[in-house]
């Protein structure tokens, strides 16, 4: 191991890590609200944009990003869509990412008991305070971990970002590969990288579970 | 050549040849899940054994696929082993042996899940009743547990599905590869690429969405 390749080549890293980071951070942010927005049209049951949610969520399950990108990149401007690496990116993980987190939201929500919007009603909660107090913590308890997952889960799909010639972490790697041939010390900094980035979020992820789960009800409780 | 470029898919043999590049895929997902299945087995029972040496080594194991992008560890061994134990692997052997590490963890996981989310009483009653330790199993440990384990599994195997098109990233001919190829031959018709990518995008949800539709009726039908 080269420990002077590694120290000269940290700040080429830090600036792949950051465009890993800050698209990783878009694509999450835009997943979170596409996937509240499917969560809510399927769960108030509003006719026609409930179907298109849930056709949605299956195309987005069920492709992998990669092929998503070459359609957004290489497909697209064929007929006139030009969009830039970064906007395909975006674009990309949110369509991903959003199918995701629409089913880690429904499954929050089908988790809590019909029984307590029922007792909520029963002693006197309006509408509004019945979902504030009682089916929003519950259905977020359940959701949170699903939710955690999602991120980590996305953040690692980034690494296929490289195919839009973007500078993330795998192209930065790739590039010193190819032109230095120090491949251990590149891909032992590709690792560390990523270790770096997703032990933290893994850690977040713990903290918030453990804060949230106050709100289980019954079996949901920690033994 | 004018019109859709469509007609570019049914040209001579040209959409058997995307076929054929998304078998590449299909059998390295199955080959993949074949083993996953054998190895998560074995990395379960890893699991649960008493040995803390074997749960460090699992716990380790499993961190490490949860952290590694897909990509990193293809890479790694890929590009790295060759360095490292001089070993030249080719794109495929590389890939199972990557998406297998990573599967059998994951299925590991699953099959101890499903294992331990079996009641301590279910064993105890059907010994109460008199059945042989043999029985026990037959007749209600092992249903129960292939009853939780099953939606789930089929879940991991389209993941694994979807993930083996990042084998394009190693130089395998896969599906991406051969749109590339047919897209390459027609330059001369703008929107092949927006038609070919869009087939490869339509062919990966049948592959995949039947196996999503089939684990979310076993999950409903054996809650």
């Amino acid at each position: 191991m080269d420990w002077s390749f590694i120290g000269a080549h940290v700040p080429d890293y830090l600036e792949g890590a950051w465009v890993t980071l800050r698209f990783g951070l878009y694509g999450v942010l835009c997943s979170l609200a596409v996937g509240v927005l499917c969560c809510l049209v399927r769960y108030f049951r509003i006719p026609v944009l409930r179907q298109v949610a849930a056709g949605y969520v299956e195309l987005a399950r069920n492709t992998p990003l990669l092929v998503q990108l070459f359609f957004l990149y290489a497909g697209l401007p064929r007929v006139g869509i030009r969009l830039s690496a970064e906007a395909c990116a975006v674009i990309g993980l949110t369509f991903l990412g959003g199918g995701y987190m629409a089913e880690a939201f429904r499954s929050g929500l089908d988790a809590v008991d019909r029984s307590q919007a029922e007792a909520g009603a029963c002693i006197g909660l309006t509408p509004a305070q019945n979902i504030r107090y009682v089916i929003f913590p519950q259905a977020l308890a359940t959701a949170v971990p699903a939710v955690f997952a999602n991120v980590i889960f996305l953040i690692k799909e980034t690494s296929v970002f490289s195919v839009l010639a973007m500078m993330d972490l795998m192209n930065v790697a790739d590039t010193l590969r190819t032109g230095g041939g120090r491949t251990v010390e590149v891909l032992f900094m590709l690792a560390a990288a990523y270790l770096l980035i997703l032990l933290p979020v893994s850690v977040a992820a713990t903290l918030v579970e453990r804060r949230l789960r106050y709100a289980g009800f019954g079996d949901s409780r920690p033994v | 050549m004018q019109g859709l470029g469509i007609h570019v898919l049914f040209e001579g043999i040209n959409f058997q040849r995307l076929l054929g590049g998304l078998w590449v895929t299909l059998r390295l997902a199955l080959i993949t899940i074949g083993l996953s299945c054998v190895f998560g087995l074995l990395f379960a029972l890893l699991m649960l054994s008493r040995k803390p040496a074997a749960k460090v080594f699992c716990r380790v194991w499993l961190e490490i696929v949860r952290f590694m992008p897909q990509l990193v560890l293809l890479y790694i061994v890929y590009f790295g082993f060759a360095r490292i134990f001089g070993w030249d692997l080719d794109g495929e052997t590389s890939a199972v042996l990557v998406f297998t590490f990573w599967g059998a963890a994951e299925m590991g996981d699953l099959i101890r899940g499903a294992l331990t989310s079996i009641p301590r009483h279910q064993a105890e009653s059907a010994a109460a009743l008199g059945l042989r330790k043999s029985q026990v199993y037959r007749y209600v440990l092992i249903p129960q547990t292939l009853r939780r384990l099953t939606p789930q599994a089929i879940n991991l195997s389209t993941r694994i599905i979807k993930t083996t098109a990042l084998v394009k990233m190693i130089n395998v001919a896969e599906v991406l590869k051969v749109g590339q190829q047919i897209i390459g031959q027609f330059y001369r018709q703008p929107d092949a690429a927006f038609w070919v990518y869009f087939v490869i995008f339509l062919l990966y949800f049948l592959v995949c969405w039947p196996f999503s539709v089939l684990s979310g009726y076993l999950e409903k039908r054996w809650a």
